[in-house]
């Protein structure tokens, strides 16, 4: 039977909700499913890993070392407690695309990055070239299976009704000094963050300059949205860069995005294709975006957006 | 100090992707091909490096076919001293990938490898971390800003949660995010210069890693497609058919 270890990820003493959607991939997968949870205090992110309907078991080390997550303290750790899995498992976010590779080094096998979907216990869907495709792959049978989730593919696991035991797991592991953490800044604004936000409003070249963007960040905070903008509006100078949505950019899978002045190049498209709902407000017809949005309106977007602010209110 | 950057060439990233009907991979023939936009940028990053005086060598590593070397020269014109072309006939999965690079490494003896983050044809986002692995160093991934002084240096990384700041003991690995820097332009008398650079060849073979496809693929399949949607024709009808889908 499969042994399917999934790393936690975890912050200021909560488990991170990526964490309950390797477990819906590991259930798919099919075996017994533990939980690891490093940190220098593991109690109350056990305990909220052991209630994920479908854990068999929540393995805990507690160490100080394990205050912030350094791939180069943790990986070590994870590689030993995972010799004796068929499977280990990580949510393919910056924490588990640090990690994981790392861990899989160490143990001198492959990896299989973003599962998108499971065709077996060894047999994996995952997406290439900023998911224009999709590459079908298997992993070989005499090694430890290693993969890194895809978030946006998975749903949540749910809360169990019973809980599952938490052991304490003793790793006689030397860990280096050679990283050290010094801060996490946490952006100050209010709004949503780009990557995980729920509603995204994005501007392009047609919004035409950085004060012009103004009605873009207003119809986005009447939505609770985060703000993005394509290439074209990055290159300008209208916004920064960490605010592009695309290939080169942030990958977003929102459950509604608007796409404002963005015409649809090839790769801000990319960086969209798992987006719930798209709305594309733009003033010319024939522009790609419309080719792959749900609802499309051609217009002036100088009229529309503050048009479309006001409905919401 | 030396920097080693890894230096990829990968279809361009504003090509339209093509999954060949037989589900054997993706069309590549014909196909425009530019550096990994990552790698660009952590060509230029070891450059800034060199110019700030802070290192004096910069050494390109392009891991594929003999038709390589115009892309090594690229590498040469953007700056870099010189270059190793690692000849392999297809494409090496990430795990050969760093064991070449650590060999690189343990003659070569770089200060700082940079890497992208990852390539923006196979997506896979494990090299640069792979490789600390089996150096046996610090890994700075994704990073945004890069500040080296002495024998350390301060890494500031994007995370999910924000901007994380890491200080990592020299040697390491650092691989690049977007937001580090803009890349140069190459300009013409560049390429002319480049022309005289060494560029090293060694086959892969001769390196003596252990190499395979350990991951093997099976198909190749165009993604799910999103269905042609409507038109609205003014505000109010939007509004309407978003409420209707339970978004507003």
């Amino acid at each position: 039977m499969n042994t399917i270890l999934i790393v936690a990820e975890h912050r200021d003493g909560k488990l991170n909700p990526a964490t309950a959607k390797c477990v819906s991939c590991a259930r798919v997968i099919g075996g017994a499913i533990r939980v690891l949870v490093l940190a220098d205090r593991t109690g109350a992110i056990a305990s909220e890993a052991a209630r994920l309907d479908g854990v068999d078991k929540v393995l805990t080390v507690e160490r100080a070392e394990n205050a912030h997550a350094l791939a180069a303290v943790l990986a070590p750790q994870v590689a030993a407690a995972a010799r004796d899995c068929t499977h280990l498992l990580a949510p393919s976010t910056t924490f588990g695309k640090d990690l994981l590779p790392r861990v899989a080094a160490l143990l001198g096998v492959a990896q299989v990055s973003d599962i998108m979907a499971v065709d077996g216990a060894h047999a994996f869907q995952r997406p290439i070239y900023a998911g224009n495709a999709v590459l079908h792959v298997e992993a070989p049978a005499d090694a430890v299976v290693i993969g890194s989730v895809r978030v946006a593919s998975w749903p949540a696991a749910a809360t169990a009704a019973q809980t599952a035991p938490i052991e304490a797991l003793a790793l006689a592991v030397e860990l280096p000094t050679h990283t050290r953490f010094i801060e996490l800044r946490q952006g100050k604004n209010d709004r949503p963050d780009l990557q995980s936000a729920r509603r995204v409003v994005s501007g392009g070249r047609g919004v035409g300059s950085a004060e012009h963007f103004a009605i873009i960040f207003k119809l986005a905070d009447r939505l609770g949205a985060a703000v993005g903008a394509s290439r074209a509006a990055v290159d300008a100078g209208y916004v920064p860069s960490d605010m592009q949505v695309g290939q080169t950019g942030k990958i977003i899978a929102p459950e509604l995005y608007v796409a404002i002045g963005i015409s649809g190049a090839i790769q801000h498209l990319t960086g969209i294709k798992d987006a719930g709902t798209i709305v594309a407000i733009n003033k010319d017809a024939e522009a790609p975006i419309f080719e792959v949005a749900d609802f499309g309106l051609v217009g002036d977007l100088f009229k529309i957006v503050p048009e479309l602010e006001q409905a919401l209110g | 100090m030396k920097i080693l950057v890894g230096y990829k060439r990968v279809v361009d990233y504003n090509v339209r992707i093509q999954v060949k009907p037989d589900g054997s991979g993706v069309v590549t023939e014909g196909v425009k091909q530019s550096a990994n936009p990552f790698d660009e940028i952590a060509l230029e990053e070891a450059l800034r490096l060199r110019e700030k005086g802070l290192a004096a060598d910069v050494i390109v590593v392009g891991i594929g076919p003999a038709d390589l070397t115009p892309h090594l020269r690229n590498g040469l014109a953007m700056g870099a001293n010189r270059a190793i072309h690692v000849v392999s006939a297809g494409a090496v999965q990430p795990l050969t990938a760093a064991r070449v690079l650590l060999k690189l490494v343990e003659r070569e003896q770089p200060g700082l490898v940079i890497l992208g983050k990852q390539a923006i044809d196979d997506d896979n986002n494990q090299t640069g971390q792979m490789l600390a692995a089996l150096w046996g160093r610090p890994q700075a991934t994704f990073a945004s800003r890069v500040e080296v002084s002495g024998d350390v240096a301060r890494v500031t990384r994007e995370v999910d949660a924000g901007l994380e700041v890491l200080e990592i003991d020299l040697p390491a690995v650092i691989t690049t995010d977007l937001r580090l820097n803009e890349p140069r332009f190459i300009k013409l008398p560049d390429i002319m210069k480049a022309k005289s650079k060494p560029i090293e060849t060694i086959e892969l073979a001769a390196l003596g890693v252990e190499s395979g496809d350990y991951l093997r693929a099976t198909a190749t399949a165009p993604p799910p497609r999103r269905q042609k949607g409507v038109m609205v024709k003014d505000v109010p009808e939007l509004v309407a058919a978003l409420k209707a889908k339970g978004l507003l």
